[in-house]
């Protein structure tokens, strides 16, 4: 018996029935304080349609599902070295033509042409809103936070803060506030951007200014808390933000430059196209921040901040300097949302936003601009998928069980993300192996 | 060129050092020479500004600089090859090179061929990432990073720590190669025969104190040197 379970087979089949199990319960049906067990028999009991082919019991599918599971995880450990080596030899030739400049511009081009043919080519208007709302934006917000997190290894939780600050700033200045517009005048939505812009990079500024000196844990814990007193600012003060019931009067984007008039707002597909916009401006402006002087500081500071300081970099000034522009970017982002959907309530504005923004950048990718932008566009078009055609049994909440086991997953195959940053990835790579600065934020000892 | 005047360092209730005075004149090599904890490293990290002195004054070419931030110091003409060489390990040999000259305005590429000129293996390895070098590889590459940022006081902090006895042979040549470059050398080591062999002048520490300063020749053959740290028995 005990020979039995020494085996490395029955140990992982145990492990994956075991999880699949938990997982099983926890997309359940949830029980109650009259029928405890309900949640129990129920999960197991419920019928199920198993990939839409047959209807069956539910601890069927999941059985099903924890064998694969357990075949998946011993083919890896048997194949995987091999898999790993013909999968990189496979992808190295047309990895070495990508890197060449005519196909990397033709690349672009394609994806292009594909972002603004989009909106012809799905016409079901839940996906036209979401294609704004869900995967556009937050391709922003990843962006932004890219440049905090993946250029400058800067943990920030409390992202949310100047996307709220955006969505407010929009509704302060086009008069959909109890407080009144600046100098009484309902300005239109265009103006909001660059005030939201400098709103939101201006208290980015003012937080950061101080809390940077910070390292690691510190400056999380300190983002939290602004995250959170920006959202209870939003719901307390009545008289200016409108409280908790926030607003639902902003209006659409809209042009009148002599006889053109515009409306934006009949459909989401205008939003799409000035998001598009937005996103190919911010995407062409951290490549080149990237790759400049301001990068490399970046990269110095979050490889080595002594060895940073030797050569001559002030870790502080770059520190806020990336701060600010992901927070202008979130800025941003806040007016489109504002805008396109006319309310705001701070209810949406939480720690599990922020937390979200996170998962986008940390599943695509940290500091590649490919890899965030790719993350939220797979995360979010897979949310909004089950969303819009959940599976039998599915409850939204289950949403972030599925995210959570996907990460779990990511962090055992591909730590670095999707779309890797090769220097990031070496950087894991090497705090793995216990060196390299990475492993001093990942243990917490600093020098 | 340098000047340090009754400086004191504190560590929380613990001092580190208890006002030294030394000084450091153009074209030199000063070592100085002490037992771990004496005090050698808090010195160096004073003197790049990690670590401002509670009193005392640090001058450098006439210029009071002790309350200048550690990013500036480059920018005064000082640069630092920090102990356990802390180059990026994640950069390339050339970017680990390149980024030494952040604060210059211009060109370097002529500095970047000088480099490897003097550091030829660090050519061959130019495409390399950084962590992937060998000690005295790295070891070379922080000297070079620092010398990217031409300055006219280089201070290295224990560059043969760890080191194979002919890598430190190389890295002492070439610590003796940037001096007659015209770089002057300020240079912490616990291989005090070697650096005395290579200094002109050396200071002894000892528990935060500076205790005696000389010549090099005359440490060499002094007798309290020699017991302490050449190792030696004076009777014999």
């Amino acid at each position: 018996m005990k020979r039995i379970f020494a085996s490395a087979h029955v140990k992982r089949l145990f492990s994956a029935l075991a999880a699949l199990a938990i997982l099983e319960l926890m997309t359940g049906p949830p029980g109650s304080a009259l029928t405890p067990t309900a949640g129990f028999t129920g999960s197991f009991g419920e019928a199920s349609s198993f990939f839409g082919i047959f209807r069956t019991q539910r601890w069927v599918v999941f059985l099903f599902l924890a064998l694969a599971m357990y075949a998946i995880w011993s083919a890896w450990l048997m194949w995987g070295t091999q898999v790993r080596a013909a999968t990189a030899k496979a992808v190295s030739v047309p990895r070495a033509a990508s890197r060449t400049r005519p196909v990397r511009w033709g690349m672009a081009v394609a994806v292009l042409a594909v972002a603004l043919l989009l909106p012809h080519l799905i016409t079901d208007p839940f996906w036209q809103a979401a294609m704004v709302e869900q995967i556009a934006v937050y391709v922003l917000l990843a962006l932004g936070l890219n440049v905090v997190v993946g250029f400058a290894g800067l943990l920030d939780l409390g992202f949310v803060a100047f996307y709220a600050i955006g969505a407010y700033t929009t509704a302060w200045v086009t008069g959909a506030l109890p407080t009144a517009a600046p100098f009484g005048i309902h300005f239109n939505n265009f103006y909001a951007i660059p005030i939201a812009i400098a709103l939101a990079m201006g208290s980015g500024i003012i937080l950061g200014a101080p809390t940077l000196r910070l390292r690691g844990d510190y400056l999380a814990i300190v983002t939290l808390g602004f995250g959170e007193i920006i959202t209870i600012f939003a719901n307390n003060l009545y008289g200016i933000t409108g409280g908790s019931q926030g607003t639902n009067t902003i209006p659409h984007f809209s042009l009148h430059v002599g006889p053109i008039k515009y409306l934006w707002g009949l459909t989401p597909v205008p939003y799409y196209y000035l998001t598009i916009v937005f996103v190919i401006l911010f995407i062409a402006g951290f490549k080149l921040l990237e790759h400049s002087r301001v990068g490399r500081a970046w990269t110095a500071i979050r490889e080595d901040e002594v060895a940073a300081e030797s050569v001559g970099i002030n870790p502080l000034k770059y520190k806020v300097m990336a701060f600010a522009i992901g927070a202008s970017t979130a800025g941003f982002a806040g007016v489109v949302t504002a805008s396109q959907s006319n309310t705001i309530f701070p209810s949406s504005f939480t720690l599990q936003f922020s937390i979200n923004i996170l998962v986008l950048v940390i599943f695509g990718g940290m500091g590649s601009i490919t890899g965030v932008v790719l993350g939220a566009i797979v995360i979010q078009t897979g949310s909004m998928y089950l969303l819009h055609t959940p599976p039998a049994g599915y409850q939204p909440q289950d949403l972030y069980i599925y995210l959570g086991a996907l990460l779990v997953v990511m962090m055992i195959f591909r730590p670095a993300g999707l779309v890797p940053s090769r220097r990031r990835h070496r950087e894991i790579g090497l705090a793995e192996k216990g060196e390299g600065h990475m492993n001093e934020v990942l243990t917490g000892d600093t020098p | 060129m340098l000047e340090v005047r009754e400086a004191v360092v504190r560590y929380g209730a613990i001092t580190a050092l208890h006002g030294i005075s030394f000084e450091v004149n153009q074209g030199e090599i000063v070592t100085l020479l002490g037992a771990n904890g004496a005090g050698k490293s808090t010195t160096l990290r004073m003197l790049s500004g990690l670590h401002a002195p509670q009193s005392g004054h640090i001058i450098f070419e006439g210029q009071d600089v002790t309350k200048t931030k550690a990013h500036m110091f480059t920018s005064l003409g000082i640069g630092h090859v920090p102990e356990g060489r802390r180059i990026f390990p994640q950069m390339t040999v050339e970017e680990n090179l390149e980024i030494g000259a952040f604060r210059r305005r211009g060109s370097y590429s002529e500095d970047l061929e000088r480099m490897y000129e003097t550091f030829p293996i660090l050519k061959e390895r130019r495409k390399q990432i950084g962590g992937n070098l060998s000690g005295g590889e790295q070891q070379m590459l922080a000297i070079g990073r620092a010398l990217m940022g031409q300055p006219r006081l280089l201070l290295l902090d224990e560059p043969s720590m760890g080191l194979a006895p002919m890598i430190v042979d190389t890295i002492f040549r070439i610590i003796g190669e940037i001096r007659d470059s015209g770089t002057t050398v300020l240079l912490v080591e616990q291989n005090a025969a070697q650096a005395l062999r290579l200094a002109d002048r050396g200071y002894v520490m000892e528990n935060g104190r500076i205790v005696f300063g000389d010549s090099a020749a005359n440490l060499l053959t002094d007798a309290r040197v020699r017991a302490v740290y050449l190792g030696e028995n004076v009777e014999s």
